[in-house]
């Protein structure tokens, strides 16, 4: 099959959803955070210098990949920080989660 | 094509019904086609229907990876209504409806559509605020509608909790009478031997892997079964407008979430319209089979998984209790999810594209089988005559960098 995203499904296809790990408070469960989509998307330093479909991209277009996709998550209920995670929008498995402030790989 | 009627009913009885043909050929892709439609749903098959009934275009292909209706057609809760606050979305949902009122005898297939009527209720002040303005909108783009206070809406739903000591107590709401339900699986496949009947080839298990480009224009595309060529690509699809996207090199303001509905185990008739909420999130309604056809918010991440979480359930599921406790002890059958394309403003796209004579028909969020007829329609306009309907002008891609959006969150009367 040519589906390039079956080669990257990982093992365990049970609903691995519910238990999310906070970088600080560790597995809490998937009601105590709240989402905040796709990761990396920076705002651009200077926004006068952009045109339309520039600011456009910024704002709106989005990558909404069938895969691994890293974004971003708020342990809302918990201790409220942000925080980045790699997440697979087929099996919904969480790969790793890591603090905003650290690189992504 | 073989026309239904009690007349044909009678003489294939009289031959043990074992004269009936399939409602559409089992076509082999051809190398060239002038219009490719990737995606059999009904939005798809609607499409190469009026391409080919209102256009005279019937050299058309429609391309669906699985089977006809397997998608968001048959996954939806099967809801019609045009009761939309936006000039831009009432025009568009008023025409669908318009189709719908006279589909089953334009295609001679029994969509069962029924006009039952649609309650979006209120429960607070600014609910309430909202719906007389949206009421008056809809007044004004000739869509029916009346605001109902409370009283009004227990002599539709005499069992509704209207308490005034619940947490969300029901203070009133919008009645659209003209909308309704249909029968979504009959949608796919009444379209599907219509558009059959007109010469179009349906090919199903074909699933569109690649999209062939040239000089920045589209030459066809590559699929399971093989690459097959065309002047124009219309992409028709529900939860991969972004898969299909990168396939062509571009990218789109859309995020694909799960939604999810339940079924309930078959009840006497109860429930003869339609109620949804807002503010609670919980629509409900009762299919001819007495099942009660249940749907809810979408999940708050993305995702590709046909299925819903369970705090999303547990939520809508305690909203339905709480406005009718009589469902309590209600046994759910089935439940399922499906994908929807959700665009920053909640309403679809409907528009060429930077890649010259591929067009897009996507992003329909929640709420996009209502719209099957006035979708095909309008996007039939736009591949025959490569330029957009005035129906569906507003709703291109371009109005993402102009900022012209047609904001139906939470305005088309059911949050997204």
């Amino acid at each position: 099959m040519g589906r390039l995203w079956m080669n990257t499904v990982p093992q365990r296809w049970h609903i691995d959803m519910l238990m999310i790990t906070c970088p600080w408070c560790g597995p809490r469960d998937e009601s105590e955070f709240t989402y905040g989509g796709e990761a990396n998307i920076e705002r651009p330093t200077d926004p006068e210098a952009l045109d339309d479909a520039a600011w456009a991209d910024y704002l709106f277009m989005r990558s909404n990949p069938k895969g691994w996709h890293e974004e971003q998550w708020c342990h809302a209920h918990g201790c409220r920080r942000w925080f980045k995670a790699e997440r697979h929008t087929v099996s919904y498995a969480i790969r790793r989660t890591w603090p905003m402030d650290e690189e992504s790989s | 094509m073989q026309n239904y009627s009690i007349f044909n009913l009678a003489r294939h009885a009289l031959g043990g019904h074992r004269g009936w043909k399939p409602a559409w050929r089992e076509a082999t892709p051809k190398p060239r086609y002038k219009v490719i439609i990737v995606g059999g749903g009904g939005h798809g098959l609607a499409t190469a229907y009026y391409l080919a009934k209102v256009h005279g275009i019937r050299d058309v292909a429609v391309l669906e990876k699985g089977w006809i209706g397997g998608g968001n057609t048959g996954r939806n809760t099967t809801i019609v209504r045009s009761n939309y606050l936006w000039d831009a979305s009432a025009a568009l949902y008023e025409k669908s409806l318009q189709l719908w009122e006279g589909l089953s005898q334009d295609i001679n297939y029994n969509v069962m559509f029924s006009q039952r009527g649609v309650l979006n209720l209120g429960h607070n002040l600014q609910d309430m605020r909202d719906i007389r303005r949206r009421v008056n909108a809809n007044q004004l783009n000739g869509v029916d509608g009346e605001v109902l206070d409370t009283a009004g809406v227990k002599r539709l739903v005499p069992f509704i909790n209207t308490s005034p000591d619940i947490r969300y107590p029901v203070l009133g709401a919008s009645w659209q009478p003209r909308a309704g339900i249909a029968r979504h699986d009959a949608v796919a496949w009444g379209y599907a031997r219509a558009a059959d009947s007109l010469g179009v080839d349906i090919i199903e298990n074909c699933e569109v892997t690649g999209v062939r480009r040239d000089n920045g224009k589209v030459t066809g595309v590559e699929t399971t079964r093989g690459v097959i060529e065309a002047d124009r690509v219309g992409v028709v699809v529900a939860g991969h407008a972004g898969v299909l996207a990168e396939m062509a090199g571009f990218r789109l303001p859309i995020e694909s979430h799960p939604l999810q509905a339940l079924v309930s185990e078959p009840l006497k008739p109860i429930l003869d319209t339609v109620v949804m909420s807002n503010a609670i999130h919980v629509y409900v309604s009762q299919s001819d089979k007495g099942e009660l056809v249940i749907g809810a918010g979408v999940d708050s991440y993305t995702g590709y998984g046909q299925r819903g979480s369970f705090q999303t359930m547990e939520h809508f599921l305690s909203a339905l209790i709480e406005l009718y406790p009589i469902f309590s002890r209600l046994r759910m059958l089935r439940h399922w999810g499906g994908i929807v394309d959700t665009a920053p403003d909640a309403s679809p796209i409907i528009s060429s594209t930077p890649v010259d004579g591929l067009f897009f028909n996507v992003g329909w969020g929640t709420g996009g089988f209502k719209a099957t007829p006035g979708s095909g329609w309008v996007f039939a306009h736009t591949l025959a005559t490569g330029t957009p309907h005035e129906i569906n002008a507003p709703f291109s891609l371009e109005r993402f960098h102009s900022g012209a959006l047609v904001d139906e969150h939470g305005a088309a009367a059911v949050a997204h």
